[in-house]
């Protein structure tokens, strides 16, 4: 052969190898660039420098530097993760420069025209190779059983590792992250580790030392399984924020307040008027949260409108208003900021690519020890697979659309009717209760008092019933099932909860026209008062009048927080009542009359309840939402809220603890857990809109509150910066809320918002773009890999292939769509070896040897 | 816990302490638990094996599928029985603690998953793995054709390289991305 023709076949297809080298080394840089972003990049950064061996064998033959320099790179990037692997690449590498040497020696001989010698080089070279592939086979078998079994490095692994250790501190803590025995961590830890300072593990151990409930979760956790037990975290959680917003609301607005505001007694507002003095006391009266409840610091009409309290001039109205701002802000900055560590951490995997070996490789819950629960979970990952069989299955052939669809609409149908019942109703009694309270309440009984109240409560328990026998109907799969029936309690509680407040609005209209008369009559009565004053003694003024007889409006406001209050402990009540009865009561019936029972209680009818995770997250959800919507007018709900909630702590763990049974379906709590969140949100959203809407458009009652005398709540904030800043800061301030300001601001956002959300689009694209290049790769990694045994195969078989030409079949990959790369590869693997290689085109091969394989023609 | 205690001093528990996802805390409480599972007579608690089948006693560790295999994997015991140590037991505490991280656990989860300890996840592995997640008994096992679509599908999907068994990085590949896995 000639060899000029070679050198010059070189010149042709050096640009061709450049194609590939440029395409490989922008498939690296963009596994770089992406790291950052996605995690699961490194990974895949990983699975590649695994197959880097090979490729480094296989490339040798290329001779190229640059792509040497491309996986330093790599490897430097692989940090000290792997040191023993980087050592043994090196290693490799040298061993290459070694038979690069030998084979340029080889080649020189060549040129000499001793072709028959030179072919025995070839040989020789050749067996050299199969060596060389034996050895680093070995070694590759040898690195994975390091990778298994780290207990068996070597010493001067060790010692690199201790080098490492010294080096950095900092890596010192990541010992504990790697996966030795105690053993081998004690002494390296021993040997290099001589001053540390415990201060941030005394600080460690004391957090830990400070969450609250632990061990009775781990309890639950370990006898439920963990969805229950993320209930109990949950409901933990919740009460974290509310001692926070207690915290903010009690320490800022109720205790300077009381300490320092005005006392019982002194002015109008903080007195109960006379007509009430008599049943001010009564108990009936305190629990509806009237009489001495309603003119005490628990609500909204007893704080007074005084600028500055006390000797530490305590700006009142203002602190009043800046606490409702920011327990709403601070809400908000806590369920975005939970919602998006969600979503860092469990966002990626959204996708269903690996539906199966999620449920294969992460389906057990490592937290269960009780055998019963262990049971009920075999059971139902047995189910799960089969379901994932079986879908997988009828994902092809779909049976009787219209049916389902049918349905499914008509489910929707009765739902809609539920819920527009449910809220004629409450908006009915509503009405109704309005009408009573003009009557006076002392005429009407006992349910006629608490109709709304009650009303909404049984609503709250019965609906949900209604939409669980709807929605089997739907024939959806149980997790998707959960989540409708989950959106529609939702949508029910939030109509109820809107009709009451819809509602409550009428009935603030009704009292700001009360307001007005009242208003009149006033200044009527003040003129009378006046002048019969004036007429009979000079000396006498005004504030010989009792408080309690100066007449008052009716103060909306403390109405509206009484509402809440009331809400919220009559829907406590019923949590806890259906707890007692539904769980409790039921758990004895069965277990003590099991004995004398003509059918088998426990496994039959009534049998033990399950713990009903999304209810109870839901009902926690919607309280949390009535706290936020009544704060601002009943300064008590946070710390009531505290109560309930630690109560409801001990008094559900002690109820799923001693009545209730593991759940038959277990589910995960983790994979809705963002679910539960963007509820939360959207709860929180819609609670603060009546709120802001109160605030922003209904003026202030004239006689009680921080804000009365004002023209809007928000007026507070004016008065300040005029009076308690200097004047350029509110000039300051006046231009930055100049619409002009504000809304290039707005829109400025709102561009942010669009572009950053076009960046994670084009990100994930990126992303399922480097997948599929990713295995592409590999897909010509493995014909490399299997190159030189099937030329050897080849050759063997062809015993005088001088001059001739031969066919190789190399296997057709199903990914491997673009055959072009591959040539490539096997023309520049041929070129290293001075041999021709033609190639057909696709359409002049049979079709039916195509399907199978690719045909590569060799000609020497 | 006074006796308890004083075996372990206070350099041995920091340090344990730095080399461990735990708090000094649950240390002390593993210690605890460890020491109950002493023979009455032994006194050195530290460098007693405790055998396999005392381990599985462990409620926690009774109604698990894994259970055996947990013990080989974190047992450093020469001749493979599956006993465990103090560190051992540690081990197994730290890398099943909640403040691990993702890497250690999905390691440690590969060896338990490598029912022969072949460094990879064969057909038989994932056959093994499915009759211990469905609890091995007749009833509730799955026939073989939907064992075979199962293994297929799971091959399927984690098995890039295509080479018939998922190793490492491709079994940390998947895990990484699991919802359920990471919290």
């Amino acid at each position: 052969m000639l060899h000029k023709n070679s050198t010059l076949s070189y010149c042709l297809q050096s640009t061709k190898i450049h194609c590939l080298l440029l395409v490989f080394a922008h498939t690296v840089r963009e596994f770089f660039f992406y790291r950052k972003e996605y995690k699961l990049f490194y990974q895949k950064i990983l699975l590649i420098c695994l197959f880097i061996p090979f490729l480094n064998e296989s490339m040798s033959f290329l001779g190229d530097e640059q792509f040497e320099g491309g996986n330093k790179e790599k490897r430097h990037r692989e940090k000290r993760r792997d040191g023993s692997k980087d050592r043994r690449k090196r290693a490799n590498a040298k061993r290459r420069e070694r038979s690069r040497a030998d084979r340029e020696n080889e080649e020189f001989e060549e040129r000499l025209g001793k072709r028959e010698k030179g072919r025995r080089g070839r040989v020789k070279n050749d067996q050299e190779a199969k060596k060389r592939d034996e050895q680093d086979s070995e070694d590759k078998e040898n690195s994975e059983d390091k990778e298994v079994k780290p207990e068996s490095l070597s010493p001067d692994e060790l010692e690199k590792l201790k080098e490492a250790v010294d080096e950095k501190k900092k890596l010192i803590q990541s010992l504990r992250g790697k996966p030795w025995p105690m053993k081998k961590k004690l002494v390296t830890l021993q040997e290099t580790l001589r001053i540390q300072s415990h201060d941030d593990q005394d600080f460690e151990n004391f957090k830990t030392a400070c969450i609250p409930w632990e061990m009775k979760i781990k309890e639950i956790e370990s006898h439920f399984g963990s969805s229950v037990a993320s209930y109990f975290i949950f409901l933990r959680w919740m009460y974290g924020i509310n001692m926070i917003l207690f915290g903010l609301t009690f320490g800022l607005v109720m205790v300077p307040e009381a300490l320092m505001g005005r006392p019982y007694g002194s002015i109008p507002r903080k007195t109960v008027p006379r007509a009430e003095e008599a049943s001010a006391m009564d108990f009936a009266v305190l629990w509806d949260f009237g009489g001495y409840a309603q003119y005490s610091v628990l609500f909204y009409g007893f704080y007074s409108n005084q600028r500055a309290i006390g000797w530490l001039k305590f700006r009142m109205p203002l602190s009043y208003f800046l606490v409702g701002v920011g327990t709403v802000a601070y809400s908000y900055m806590v369920v975005i900021r939970t919602m998006a560590r969600n979503a860092n951490e469990s966002g990626v995997g959204d996708d269903n690519s690996f539906n199966f070996s999620w449920k294969m490789f992460t389906s057990w819950d490592y937290l269960i020890g009780n055998p019963e629960t262990a049971d009920n979970k075999f059971a139902s990952i047995t189910t799960c697979f089969k379901e994932a069989i079986l879908e997988e299955q009828e994902s092809r052939k779909d049976d009787n659309i219209h049916l389902t669809r049918f349905l499914r609409v008509l489910a929707n149908f009765l739902v809609l009717c539920c819920l527009a019942g449910s809220g004629y109703l409450i908006y009915f009694v509503v009405r109704r209760s309005q009408k009573f309270a003009l009557d006076g309440f002392e005429n009407h009984t006992w349910w006629e008092r608490n109709e709304v109240n009650m009303v909404m409560s049984l609503l709250g328990m019965f609906c949900p019933m209604l939409f669980d026998v709807i929605s089997t109907l739907e024939n959806y799969h149980p997790r998707v099932a959960l989540q409708w029936q989950l959106g529609r309690i939702f949508a029910l509680f939030l109509g109820n909860l809107y009709t009451f407040i819809i509602a409550l609005m009428d009935e603030i209209n009704v009292k700001r026209e009360e307001e007005n008369i009242v208003k009149f009559n006033i200044t009527m009565w003040e003129a009378s008062l006046y002048n019969g004053t004036v007429s009979e003694n000079f000396t006498a003024s005004p504030i010989t009048i009792h408080p309690a007889d100066v007449p008052r409006g009716p103060c909306w406001e403390t109405m509206v927080g009484q509402e809440f209050v009331r809400l919220i402990i009559s829907d406590t009540m019923t949590t806890y009542i259906t707890l007692l009865i539904g769980d409790f009561l039921r758990a004895v019936l069965v277990r003590f009359l099991n004995h004398c029972w003509c059918w088998d209680l426990e496994a039959g009818f009534p049998s033990y309840s399950e713990f009903d995770v999304s209810g109870n997250v839901l009902g926690l959800i919607f309280n949390q939402g009535m706290i936020w919507m009544g704060a601002f007018y009943a300064p008590c709900l946070p710390a009531l809220n505290v109560l309930r909630l630690h109560v409801s702590m001990y008094l559900q763990c002690w109820a799923v603890m001693c009545c209730n049974v593991p759940q038959e379906r277990v589910f995960k709590a983790s994979g809705s857990n963002n679910f539960y969140m963007a509820m939360l949100l959207v709860i929180l959203f819609l609670s603060t809109l009546p709120n802001i809407y109160t605030i922003v458009t209904i003026p202030p009652s004239f006689d009680c509150g921080p804000f009365s005398g004002k023209n809007r709540m928000f007026d507070v904030i004016h008065e300040t910066l005029e009076s308690d800043f200097p004047a350029w800061f509110s000039k300051v301030f006046s231009y930055a809320s100049n619409p002009g300001l504000v809304l290039p601001f707005i829109l400025l956002m709102v561009l942010a918002i669009y572009y950053l959300q076009s960046t994670s689009k084009s990100y994930k694209e990126a992303n399922v773009e480097l997948k599929k290049k990713l295995q592409m790769v590999i897909q010509i990694m493995k014909i490399i890999l299997l190159l030189p045994t099937t030329v050897n195969n080849w050759r063997n078989n062809n015993a005088s292939f001088q001059g001739q030409e031969g066919e190789i079949l190399l296997p057709k990959s199903r990914q491997l769509e673009n055959e072009s790369y591959s040539c490539l590869i096997i023309q520049t693997y041929c070129l290293r070896r001075k041999e021709r290689v033609t190639f057909f085109s696709k359409k002049t091969y049979d079709n039916e040897v195509k399907k199978k394989s690719f045909p590569v023609v060799f000609s020497f | 816990m006074g006796t308890t205690a004083s075996q372990l001093d206070k350099g041995m528990l920091s340090e344990y302490q730095e080399l461990t996802f735990l708090t000094k805390q649950e240390i002390l409480l593993a210690y605890k638990r460890f020491s109950e599972l002493l023979p009455k007579e032994e006194t050195n608690g530290l460098s007693y094996r405790i055998p396999m089948n005392a381990i599985l006693e462990l409620p926690e560790l009774k109604t698990n599928p894994f259970n055996k295999r947990i013990c080989m994997v974190f047992s450093t015991s020469d001749s493979h029985d599956g006993s465990l140590s103090f560190d051992d037991f540690l081990d197994l505490l730290s890398a099943f603690s909640d403040s691990a991280t993702l890497e250690i656990k999905s390691h440690y989860a590969f060896r338990i998953f490598d029912f022969d300890d072949d460094g990879t996840l064969g057909r038989q592995d994932l056959e093994k793995l499915v009759n211990c997640l469905t609890g091995g008994t007749v009833d509730t096992s799955l026939t073989p054709e939907e064992m075979k679509q199962l293994i297929d599908n799971i091959l399927e999907e984690s098995d890039i390289d295509k080479d018939g068994t998922v190793n490492l990085s491709e079994f940390q590949h998947v895990i990484s991305r699991s919802p359920d896995f990471v919290s």
